[in-house]
């Protein structure tokens, strides 16, 4: 099922910013690691492997049979498009959202309307975006702390997110949750985990309900979960753990990792004895898939599959993304540690500009109609400040009513009657 | 010489007991042994000299009578009869003897509760470690996998942290997991997952997702398990806010409990013993399910309130035997709920007796007796005569020595001694 592709050309990383060529030609490795810009830090660490044996390693990807088909099918001409003109136009104005809302993330905090630990999406979009916008509401996405733009792409307001965010009351979790905890049930957006790695078994356990709602309880459920974490939870023991069960149960999952080759100053190829994380997948008997995660179309050719084989019950894929961080790890973050000119040569791939050309190219947009979707983006954002801006924060009785599903866990108090029956308990002030 | 009389004494009253009860027996000799490890000889003099014990001269607190080690000796095949006195005590009253019901042990309880709670609701599953096939390694879900598929009585890979994780993963989009440790102290794996996902997701989530799981394995000392298999870790998780903490101790509460866990919406951890799934008792053949909050009166008294839970019933009431032969009239409290505590029950106890002593297995430092004296002492502190007496067990690891394990644990004749302070 699974095919090693073996690509002798070595790629270049301009080439795969390229959408006229297939867009399934999944970059290698090779493209990243051998970058000049990180050759120094692969020699001065890496001193047992020389750059060039890493070059010359050139498999791309373990991947499977119907996306080496269509590589081979649309490598011939330009008139298979990949999206049709609504298509391009939701995605474009699915990453305009997650980069206009995390620019305006980054002021707010600045200005001191949220607090703590933000971290902020900017230059990933494409994947989020190529994932999730393939997603039913029923899907449920898991996440980590960087987690505005998956629950932006899934569906959740702006508004919501950004009174979350201010620590509003009427935030997706009411204010109790906070950058790193987007929840909502309505869209199935699973979280938000502070600790990486977190999130993983929950995603499994996502997939099993899935599993267990069609084996078990006998529904027409098709539901698939996606799991999104990046390079740094690749060496945590969770993932391993995760993707055994997954593949051992064949759930309807997609672990995806968005690899921007920093865990906030720990490079990715300091910490990982392998670092290609997609090779992880076969040891644990599914399919890893590499993919240049800076161009939407591509992830969502390869999310396509991998979810169309999670829908099908043929069970779990592993998707490392190649993608780029433009920001710092979160608002606090000094970003000193990161080579200018790599952030430069990541600023040139820029997925949104590599959407707009996409679409100049193919003539599927013009100028105007992105310049109205920029616009319209403008003023969902606007508006979502001024709605957290006014929204009230949350009264002291907030604070003790969602401990519990069923707040008789809070106990039978000395009088004999169940706490949460006290009336001081829902101002905020019995003590329990 | 005074040392003499009294043991000539003691030796004939022992002589007048043993025929009555061999536990009795057990008691001495424990107590003796107990008393050397821990150096109570001077409060023990003190005991021996106050008026209030009607049999001044046992030797009940002696550690300077070495006669007595002959005795030692058959105070182990003593122990082992005394199990079985412990477990002929279980006629609770609260075990509805006037039905006919069914008798069954502890893990036969255990696994009806399961088998009705998975019957009744389709969602209900089990993830563990050997739950499926093997049927449990102390038999709680045996013959379920057979029942309903390996699916809902699911075979886990070792791995706590991921699949507790997976547990509340699948709680979250609708299933009602309930998740075994194999032994309790394998959740100390999975703490990350039970704390933050567990305990907190209700919360962090504004309360849109509920996390109704249930995760339940045996704890405790054992016999001889070792350090690790032999941990009390109820201290551990008591401080996690979101979740309950119950501890079951006779099989009519244990098949109560875990349905009560399995039907509520919070995320319950239940305690288990893993010298309890022996015990039998007769219990009703209609469903029950038993409040999750409530504390069980196991025994109405007037002189002292003691409070304890889990194994250490079992060894309250063998002291309180003793106690009555000595004219104590102790009121045992079985707390069960060990998060949040029934300050009620609790309370209106104090209010009758006005002394506590509390007998836990859990560790000294940050227990559960730890954390109930502080709210008992917040709550009650004017019903209080005397200072709150918490016997806990020793801030060791399990040792493995048999002679060793069994001072770690709270024994009956350090109850019988700590009652007789109290109520001094």
């Amino acid at each position: 099922m699974a095919k090693i592709i073996h690509n002798p050309l070595v790629l270049s990383s301009s080439r795969s910013a390229e959408k006229s060529e297939s867009c399934c030609k999944l970059s290698g490795p090779t493209s990243f690691m051998s970058s000049k810009f990180l050759g120094n830090k692969l020699l001065s660490t890496n001193s047992a492997t020389s750059p060039a044996t890493r070059r010359s390693a050139a498999v791309v990807a373990v991947s499977s049979d119907v996306v080496k088909e269509k590589k081979l099918k649309s490598s011939s001409s330009l008139a298979n498009l990949l999206i049709t003109k609504e298509e391009g136009l939701v995605l474009y104005e699915d990453m305009i959202l997650g980069r206009a809302f995390e620019d305006m993330c980054a002021q707010m905090y600045y200005r001191g309307k949220m607090f703590g630990f933000v971290h902020l999406y900017n230059g990933q979009e494409a994947v989020s975006t190529g994932f999730i916008k393939l997603l039913k509401q029923e899907d449920c996405v898991v996440s980590t702390y960087r987690d505005h733009v998956h629950a932006l792409s899934k569906g959740v307001p702006a508004r919501q997110v950004m009174s979350e965010l201010f620590g509003k009351t009427t935030g997706c979790c009411r204010g109790q949750g906070g950058s790193m905890h987007m929840f909502s049930k309505e869209h199935n957006v699973l979280g938000g985990f502070a600790f990486i790695g977190e999130g993983i078994p929950v995603a499994t356990g996502a997939a099993f309900t899935s599993k267990y709602k069609r084996e078990v309880l006998k529904e027409d459920c098709d539901e698939v979960t996606l799991a999104f974490f990046g390079d740094g939870t690749c060496n945590n023991g969770q993932f391993f753990e995760c993707l055994n069960m997954a593949a051992l149960w064949k759930l309807p999952i997609v672990f995806v990792v968005e690899n921007n080759l920093w865990a906030i100053g720990m490079s990715h190829l300091r910490s990982t004895s392998d670092p290609q994380i997609w090779k992880k997948g076969p040891a644990f008997g599914m399919p890893g898939v590499h993919v240049d995660g800076m161009d939407v179309l591509k992830v969502r050719e390869v999310a396509q599959e991998a979810i169309g084989r999670a829908r099908r019950g043929e069970g779990p894929t592993l998707v490392e993304c190649e993608t780029y961080r433009f920001r710092g790890h979160s608002l606090a973050d000094p970003d000193e540690l990161r080579d200018p000119a790599e952030k430069a040569h990541y600023a040139t791939r820029d997925p949104i500009t590599s959407l707009k050309k996409y679409l100049f190219e193919n003539n599927l947009a013009n100028e105007a109609e992105l310049k109205a979707i920029d616009k319209k983006i403008d003023e969902i954002i606007e508006d979502s400040v001024e709605f957290a801006d006014e929204s009230p924060v949350p009264a002291r009785n907030q604070l003790l009513e969602n401990v519990f599903a069923d707040p008789r866990g809070f106990g039978i108090g000395p009088d004999g009657k169940y706490r949460c029956e006290d009336p001081k308990f829902t101002q905020g002030t019995a003590q329990v | 010489m005074y040392q003499w009389r009294m043991i000539r004494s003691a030796t004939a009253i022992l002589s007048f007991f043993s025929k009555a009860s061999i536990a009795y027996t057990f008691v001495e000799t424990e107590a003796s042994m107990a008393a050397a490890s821990f150096g109570v000889s001077s409060a023990a003099v003190q005991a021996v000299k106050s008026s209030a014990s009607p049999l001044p001269s046992l030797p009940v607190i002696r550690s300077e009578a070495r006669p007595i080690s002959g005795r030692i000796n058959r105070s182990r095949n003593a122990g082992k009869i005394a199990t079985h006195a412990v477990a002929a005590q279980t006629e609770n009253p609260a075990s509805a003897a006037s039905k006919p019901g069914h008798e069954v042990l502890l893990f036969e309880a255990l696994r009806e509760g399961l088998e009705e709670e998975m019957e009744r609701d389709p969602r209900v599953c089990i993830f563990g470690e050997d739950v499926g096939h093997y049927g449990g390694s102390y038999k709680v879900s045996k013959g379920l996998a057979d029942k309903y598929g390996d699916l809902r009585v699911l075979d886990t890979p070792i791995a706590e942290n991921s699949f507790t994780g997976m547990a509340v993963g699948a709680a979250m989009t609708g299933l009602r997991p309930v998740v075994e440790g194999m032994n309790m102290g394998f959740l100390l794996l999975a703490f990350n997952q039970i704390s933050d996902n567990c305990g907190m997701l209700h919360y962090t989530s504004g309360g849109q997702f509920t996390i109704p799981t249930v995760i339940r394995g045996p704890g405790g000392v054992g016999r001889q398990l070792g350090a690790e298999h032999s941990q009390r870790l109820e201290s551990y998780f008591q401080s996690i806010p979101g979740i309950q903490m119950v501890a079951c101790s006779t099989p009519y509460n244990a098949k109560g409990l875990m349905k009560a866990a399995i039907r509520s919406e919070n995320p319950v951890v239940l305690f288990e013993h893993v010298l309890l799934y022996n015990l039998k008792e007769r219990i009703p053949d209609e469903e029950y399910v038993v409040s999750l909050e409530e504390a069980e009166m196991v025994r109405p008294g007037e002189h002292v309130t003691i409070l304890t839970y889990s194994r250490m019933r079992y060894h309250v009431m063998q002291a309180a035997k003793t106690l009555v032969n000595k004219g104590y009239d102790p009121e045992v409290i079985d707390i069960r709920s060990l998060k949040p505590f029934d300050l009620y029950t609790i309370g209106n106890s104090i209010k009758k007796t006005h002394k506590v002593l509390i007998v836990e297995e859990c560790m000294r430092t940050g227990g559960i007796g730890a954390s109930l004296t502080a709210a008992i002492n917040e709550n009650f502190n004017d019903y209080l005569d005397a200072p709150i007496v918490c016997l806990s067990s020793q801030d060791v690891p399990t040792p493995y020595a048999g002679t060793l394990e069994e001072v770690t644990v709270v024994q009956p004749s350090q109850i019988v001694t700590a009652v007789e302070q109290l109520c001094r």
